[in-house]
């Protein structure tokens, strides 16, 4: 048992973190709101707003009140519905490709073959690799229309060569993330795969079982926490997936949320628009978050 | 017992896996390959695999052009300053929550881990208007607070879950002792956590190494680390693969190489104990 006088050093030992992180996370969050309710351009010290707000008079840097205007905007602003699209389309693609892709290659690596781990080396490689790099390694080597590996393999087989970025920029920035998210989901799935008793697969196996059914009775039920983990925690990284699509220049086409965000903000200077359009993404997060949390937290139980 | 297999079904499915792995490979392998060409292999078609002029010039010509060099000591100042100060404040709360819990110390956990669920464009704009008016824009201490605060909840999380597997009894015989907390720490708990530690410094170098959204976004020049200087061959003035091939050479192998080492931290760090 912990005593008195521990109780109270730890309570102390804890509260730098937590007073770090609670800045971190307040402090952002309330400007954010606060800006969101802001007609506030940083190329526009003058914005056409009723000149009756205090905020008007006071305030040197001539931002008003815009009330729910920027959020008006921002949801009625067309881009805005392309980019949920996108964020939603990107984390749908990836996700499939990464789970079912990551089972069937943590069944094949569970087997017993020569040189599993360098192979295990092999396929996780990619998960390591900079994202800014992986954009441009791809957006040129691989997947430039005349030059690019890609684009000669596809001529041995008497294919016309795709211009990715031009004709399908969304599958391109799919093919990229899923590169670099397939071996995490291949690597978490991989260790709870061979977690499983091993006596319970001898059995299995002595009894007869089908593989199909083995796979669907044992390994399945086994997997399916691992399953939840790995969609949850991707779900959270690509949400916010960003270098991939500012580095090849895709943000037209295939920008998702943070990049529109990022656009507003930073490139057309309009700090309101952007801040609304921050809050928005912080609760489409959230509610992913919710769903996450919950799980973690039975787990932490058990 | 290992299980009996015949031979010619291993054969199969070594033959399927290595195949797969080839694919899945191909694109750091040829980005390394490519890196030894001259520009002009670099973009010959069909594509040269291992017949060509073998040369290393592309990496004298990136660091005298771009000044690698600069970049890399960027990565690896914000990488480890980022988890040393996230360390000196994450062990002794990683340590109470461990050994002192309180009734709220489940719930504690459970917010730290919540504030990295906060997409980082909710605080983009004001993060970035606070760095330009305190003038901490392309700094390498704006930068290293920024991504000491990300991975904040990271560290303490792993180190809790290292810490609780440490039996307590070993940390009571040593009050019984007579040992002040500050040795208990010090000379008990901390050498037995070492493991334990050098992972959570493993990961979040890692994970700190290839931040781009921040690093990105706050940084140009001065305090820039490697994802921006290879943001830098989007331009296309840059558009050398051969080039670029040795740019991105240089800055995936360090963390390659750790990442390797790294695994199975990588799976318990990142499903938060979930999966071990």
């Amino acid at each position: 048992m912990a005593t008195q006088q521990t109780r109270a050093l730890g309570r102390i030992a804890v509260a730098p973190s937590v007073i770090a992180l609670f800045l971190w996370m307040i402090v952002p969050l309330a400007m954010t709101i606060w800006f969101s309710l802001l007609r506030y351009n940083l190329l526009d010290p003058n914005p056409a707003c009723s000149p009756l707000t205090p905020w008007a008079l006071t305030d040197p840097a001539n931002r008003c009140l815009a009330g729910a205007s920027n959020y008006y905007y921002f949801l009625t602003d067309p881009a805005f519905f392309r980019a949920i699209g996108n964020s939603l389309q990107l984390v749908g693609w990836v996700l499939a490709i990464s789970v079912i892709g990551g089972i069937l290659l943590a069944l094949l690596l569970d087997q017993a073959i020569f040189g599993r781990n360098i192979v295990r080396l092999m396929i996780i490689a990619p998960f390591f690799v900079m994202p800014t790099v992986s954009a441009l390694v791809w957006k040129n080597m691989m997947m430039h229309p005349v030059s690019g590996f890609l684009a000669w393999l596809f001529q041995l087989f008497g294919l016309q060569p795709i211009d990715w970025f031009a004709h399908a920029p969304m599958t391109a920035i799919v093919i990229m993330v899923a590169w670099q998210w397939l071996p995490f989901a291949t690597l978490i799935l991989l260790t709870a795969l061979q977690s499983l008793d091993e006596e319970q697969k001898e059995a299995a196996e002595m009894d007869g079982a089908p593989p199909l059914s083995y796979f669907w009775h044992l390994v399945l039920p086994h997997l399916a926490r691992p399953i939840t983990v790995v969609i949850l925690i991707e779900t959270i990284f690509l949400l916010n997936v960003f270098a991939e699509i500012y580095v090849t220049g895709s943000g037209g086409r295939a920008g998702n949320m943070p990049f529109l965000v990022y656009q507003y903000g930073l490139i057309s200077n309009d700090i309101g628009g952007a801040s609304a359009g921050g809050i928005i993404a912080v609760i489409l997060a959230n509610i992913v978050a919710f769903f996450l949390m919950r799980m973690i937290g039975k787990n932490l139980e058990a | 017992m290992a299980r009996a297999v015949s031979t010619r079904r291993r054969m199969f499915f070594t033959a399927f896996a290595w195949a797969i792995a080839f694919v899945i490979f191909f694109p750091i392998l040829w980005t390394i390959l490519t890196s030894f060409k001259t520009e002009g292999d670099a973009i010959e078609l069909p594509p040269k695999f291992l017949f060509f002029q073998w040369t290393l010039e592309n990496y004298g010509i990136v660091q005298e052009r771009s000044n690698y060099l600069l970049f890399a000591f960027n990565s690896v100042v914000l990488a480890l300053g980022s988890t040393i100060f996230a360390l000196l404040i994450a062990i002794p709360s990683a340590w109470a929550m461990a050994f002192a819990p309180g009734k709220r110390t489940k719930d504690l956990l459970m917010w730290m881990l919540s504030t990295k669920m906060m997409p980082p464009v909710g605080a983009l704009i004001p993060i970035y208007l606070i760095f330009r008016d305190f003038h901490l824009l392309d700094t390498r201490g704006g930068i290293i607070a920024v991504l000491m605060l990300l991975n904040l909840p990271i560290i303490i999380w792993m180190l809790y879950t290292y810490f609780k597997e440490i039996p307590g009894e070993i940390l009571e015989a040593a009050r019984m002792d007579g040992a002040s907390i500050g040795k208990e720490l010090l000379y008990v708990l901390t050498p037995m956590a070492i493991p334990g530690i050098a992972s959570t410094i493993l990961l979040n170098v890692i994970l700190a190494w290839n931040e781009a959204f921040w690093t990105l976004s706050l940084t140009t020049k001065d305090a820039a680390p490697l994802t921006q200087f290879i943001a830098s061959y989007s331009s296309p003035e840059g558009l050398f693969w051969a080039k670029l091939s040795a740019a991105s050479t240089m800055a995936i192998a360090p963390i390659l190489v750790l990442g390797w080492f790294a695994q199975k931290q990588l799976v318990r760090g990142l499903t938060f104990g979930a999966v071990k």
